[in-house]
């Protein structure tokens, strides 16, 4: 429990609405903002570390710099990872452009190897003092002919404005695919921090499919990240790498398809379907047969998942029945279709923790409103939610005593309701389509049955970021 | 200078260190930045974020905010959430981009009082600067702010009970300087506490871990102040201006370098109860200056060079300690801020990684954070001494108790001759 350090000081009410009376996207009005102590989701360090072989190297005051380089140290990779800071005096003599050249330049000849790719991420700083980052690629593109460098960013001021930072970094991932022949046997998936697993539905239609299938994850050298250019088709399902995804078609010319990861099988099915449809089209015009084994893979997969997601529900809401369960929003891009289905299903969930509602997530805060007015909506970086984990906190007797009293699916939740029962996901952990339904219902088991401690793990950052060690 | 860093790490900054030095006092701190600045502070330099709920917080600062000067949203947004929370003060520090706007923190903090009747504090940090220079800025703010002199019915009694009492009335003193940043949360400021009481003296304030604002603002009924890093030099620097309080600066590492740092303790603190009681003006300017226990005076024993890499007055100690104790040449390297006249003449200013490596080059053994391995010559030896503000939280378990374990450190890394 938190120990209080002003006894005056404190929230009375935890803040939240019920979705019959939050306004979407924004429920909340925005203001101070608070950082819980769950840290699992990816920062740009551990995004741009998924190119094998390439180095980071960011441009900015010591602040901005702590939070990237300590990234780094944690993840291990402080080896492809470097710093040039901003002083003050910099600002005053306007001498930016030279302080990133000269400070690149000076970090490429320290490395005991020349890496093949370097991203150099500019700030804030440079946005607001109008440095002119052509003049600096263009020089650093001389002095080194053999290196491929990126423009990156870390300017959180710009996240309301144009792409979000996250998107934006999702899509420096691909800007170093040099063009190649492309094969209409390759396809990529694009845009996942987390590999998507073997066992998810769309792994095993590609595979069935006889495709080649290409995912930043996997790629173990840089020469194998290039390879990734000769897909024919790019296929994203988290919406944050969709801009990445059409920028990528505009360049090298293939197909961008984004797909919705859905909790709702209808919905499933019709992203199949579309998915199917665009398969054919790009991978299969010229061989004969393909199709049909697509169609019959596609067959199996939904009849097996549907069957699956039946016996799942039935056995998951036998063993925690009425047991209160609450989402937040890390755990995939749509919380609340998740929500909807476990509701649908009989599940008991009684929270939701998001700041905004998701684009994505409309048609299901729709239907919430409508069938469970009472879900309540919270937030998570309101100023007051400083003091919720100490409001929803029991002693250790008593959580003993009470087993499973909360079910938390993602880490965000677990740590405002105190509880060690939680799913320990995030992103939508790499599973897709029935996949991603059964698979959190066998977790959510996992969690009722088994405590993780909490306290621990939320606070490692970039859950699953030992992918980009290589 | 090309600023880089080609494969360590960076120190926290100075915003970092207004919330660090501010963390136990039961006030709200706000970092006025876009986002970032608080996820990297409460993840990478406060250990006490998942157990103590003190209230930092960001102002989420957005382009267009920034473009137009649109004060008046962080204005609202800080009366609002201190009109639902209650904090004992505000502070508000910045960061790059409201330092490239000119934000005016001290108005704004006025503004924010007038508003909310609650004390508020504004911090000009830039985000550019390490931590010592934020911290240092807050406690200082803090003296200036919520110390005020002692009441005149304590000042009776004390003169009174020194006047009167057949033993030595102990002399009280202040800690500055605290912040988990340089001491991180292990035993240290414990042991520096019972350090303090085990030579008789009484523990004053400690300024800024484990005593509350209430017991800061009796701060001023203590003779002298103790100060343990850098952060704490502002805040001394206010005790004297404020309350002619004086203060040695140190560390109690090892048997000899304790016994130095007591006497000095005691002599400036004798000085102050003279000053106090006698109300002879004239012994004032006896207290202008700030006393610096001795440095690395003896004659060295051997050829042996031992470098220190890291805060100032942290690395001083531990050379001075090192030299006294087994007779070796010591050398710091503060790669923080450090005002001028604390290190030794040979000691040296080295904020970045380009100034550290050549002094590095006739070092025989190298005692720094781990995360400054990679640049440390190979014929060194290496013993890592982990810094929270270099390295956070990846060490925080191996970080010793310097004050209590000095000697089997020593012994554990084979420093002793």
């Amino acid at each position: 429990m938190l120990k209080k350090l002003n006894e005056d000081a404190g929230h009375k009410d935890i803040p939240g609405i019920r979705i019959a009376d939050a306004d979407f996207p924004a429920p909340f009005r925005s203001g101070l903002e608070y950082s819980s102590p769950a840290r699992g989701t990816w920062n740009i360090v551990h995004t741009g570390m998924l190119i094998p072989e390439a180095h980071e190297i960011y441009v900015c005051g010591a602040g901005c710099l702590r939070g990237v380089v300590l990234t780094a140290a944690e993840m291990g990779t402080m080896d492809r990872f470097s710093t040039v800071a901003i002083r003050e005096n910099n600002l005053l003599d306007g001498d930016m452009e030279d302080l990133i050249i000269e400070g690149v330049s000076d970090i490429l000849g320290k490395l005991p190897k020349r890496p093949p790719a370097v991203l150099v991420y500019t700030s804030c700083i440079h946005h607001f003092t109008g440095t002119d980052l052509d003049v600096v690629y263009d020089r650093l593109a001389e002095r080194f002919p053999d290196v491929d460098f990126i423009d990156c960013y870390m300017n959180p001021i710009m996240r309301k404005s144009g792409l979000t930072p996250d998107q934006l970094m999702r899509s420096r991932l691909y800007m170093l695919l040099h063009e190649r022949p492309q094969s209409d046997n390759a396809v990529a998936i694009i845009g996942n921090d987390l590999p998507t697993l073997e066992d998810s539905d769309l792994m095993r239609l590609l595979r069935a499919s006889g495709l080649r299938i290409h995912e930043i994850t996997s790629c173990r050298t840089y020469e194998e990240y290039q390879e990734m250019a000769e897909s024919v088709l790019y296929i994203s399902y988290n919406p944050d790498a969709a801009p990445g995804g059409d920028m990528l078609s505009e360049r090298l010319g293939g197909r961008h398809h984004f797909m919705k990861l859905s909790f709702d099988m209808d919905e499933i099915d019709e992203e199949f379907d579309r998915l199917a449809e665009v398969i054919a089209e790009k991978c299969f015009s010229e061989k004969e047969g393909a199709e049909e084994k697509l169609i019959e893979a596609l067959s199996v997969i939904r009849s097996e998942g549907r069957n699956e997601v039946s016996d799942a529900v039935s056995e998951t809401l036998g063993l925690i029945g009425d047991t209160p369960v609450v989402i937040d929003y890390t755990y995939c891009p749509r919380p609340l279709g998740l929500a909807r289905m476990l509701l649908d299903n009989g599940f008991n969930v009684t929270k939701v923790y998001a700041d905004s509602l998701p684009a994505a997530d409309r048609p299901s805060y729709e239907y919430l409103r409508e069938n469970y007015p009472d879900l309540m909506i919270h937030p998570t970086v309101h100023a007051s939610m400083r003091f919720a984990s100490t409001e929803n906190s029991i002693s250790d007797a008593e959580e003993a005593a009470s087993g499973c009293r909360v079910l938390a699916i993602g880490q965000k939740a677990a740590y405002f309701e105190n509880t060690d029962h939680f799913v320990n996901v995030v992103e939508g952990g790499g599973m897709i389509g029935y996949n991603a339904i059964t698979g959190v219902l066998r977790l959510m088991r996992e969690a009722y049955n088994t405590e993780k401690p909490m306290k621990e793990l939320v606070q490692i950052k970039g859950l699953g970021c030992e992918v980009c060690v290589r | 200078m090309k600023q880089t860093a080609s494969v360590i790490s960076t120190y926290s900054a100075d915003v970092m260190g207004v919330c660090s030095a501010l963390y136990e006092l039961g006030g709200m701190t706000v970092m006025h930045d876009a986002s970032g600045c608080n996820s990297t502070y409460t993840t990478h330099d406060e250990p006490r974020w998942f157990d103590m709920d003190s209230m930092v917080y960001i102002s989420g600062l957005s382009e267009m905010e920034a473009i137009m000067g649109d004060d008046d949203k962080l204005i609202e947004d800080i009366c609002e959430a201190a009109s639902d929370l209650h904090p004992k003060f505000i502070a508000l520090a910045g960061s790059p981009v409201s330092a490239m706007t000119g934000f005016d923190y001290e108005a704004v903090a006025g503004v924010i009082e007038s508003r909310t009747g609650i004390p508020a504090l504004g911090f000009p940090t830039t985000g550019m600067n390490t931590y010592i220079h934020g911290a240092s800025m807050a406690l200082e703010g803090i003296v200036s702010r919520f110390i005020d002199d002692p009441s005149d019915e304590w000042i009776e009694e004390k003169l009174h009970t020194v006047r009167t009492s057949d033993e030595e009335v102990p002399y009280r003193v202040n800690l500055l300087g605290l912040t988990p940043l340089d001491f991180s949360v292990n035993s240290t400021v414990d042991s520096l506490t019972k350090w303090l009481e085990d030579r008789g003296f009484e523990v004053g304030a400690r300024l800024a871990m484990g005593s509350s604002l209430e017991e800061i603002g009796r701060a001023s009924e203590s003779e002298v102040n103790l100060i343990v890093s850098a952060a704490g030099l502002g805040a001394a620097r206010m005790m004297y201006r404020k309350f002619a309080i004086p203060g040695v600066i140190g560390l109690p590492v090892g048997a000899k370098q304790s016994d130095l740092l007591e006497d000095a303790l005691r002599r400036t603190a004798s000085e102050y109860r003279t000053f106090r009681t006698s109300g002879e003006v004239f012994e004032r300017s006896g207290l202008t200056r700030i006393k610096i226990h001795p440095n690395d005076l003896d004659p060295a024993r051997d050829e042996e060079l031992v470098a220190v890499i890291g805060e100032g007055i942290t690395s001083l100690s531990v050379a001075n300690a090192i030299r006294f104790e087994t007779g070796r040449r010591t050398r710091v390297l503060c790669a923080t801020e450090c005002p001028d006249n604390i290190l030794r003449p040979w000691d040296c200013m080295t904020p970045d990684e380009d100034d550290i490596v050549p002094k590095l080059s006739d070092a025989t053994v190298v005692i720094a954070d781990p995360l400054y391995k990679p640049i440390c010559p190979p014929h060194a030896k290496f013993i890592e001494l982990p810094h929270e503000a270099f390295s956070g939280r990846i060490y925080r378990k191996d970080i010793p108790d310097l004050i209590r374990d000095f000697d089997s450190w020593t012994e554990a890394n084979g420093i002793r001759l």
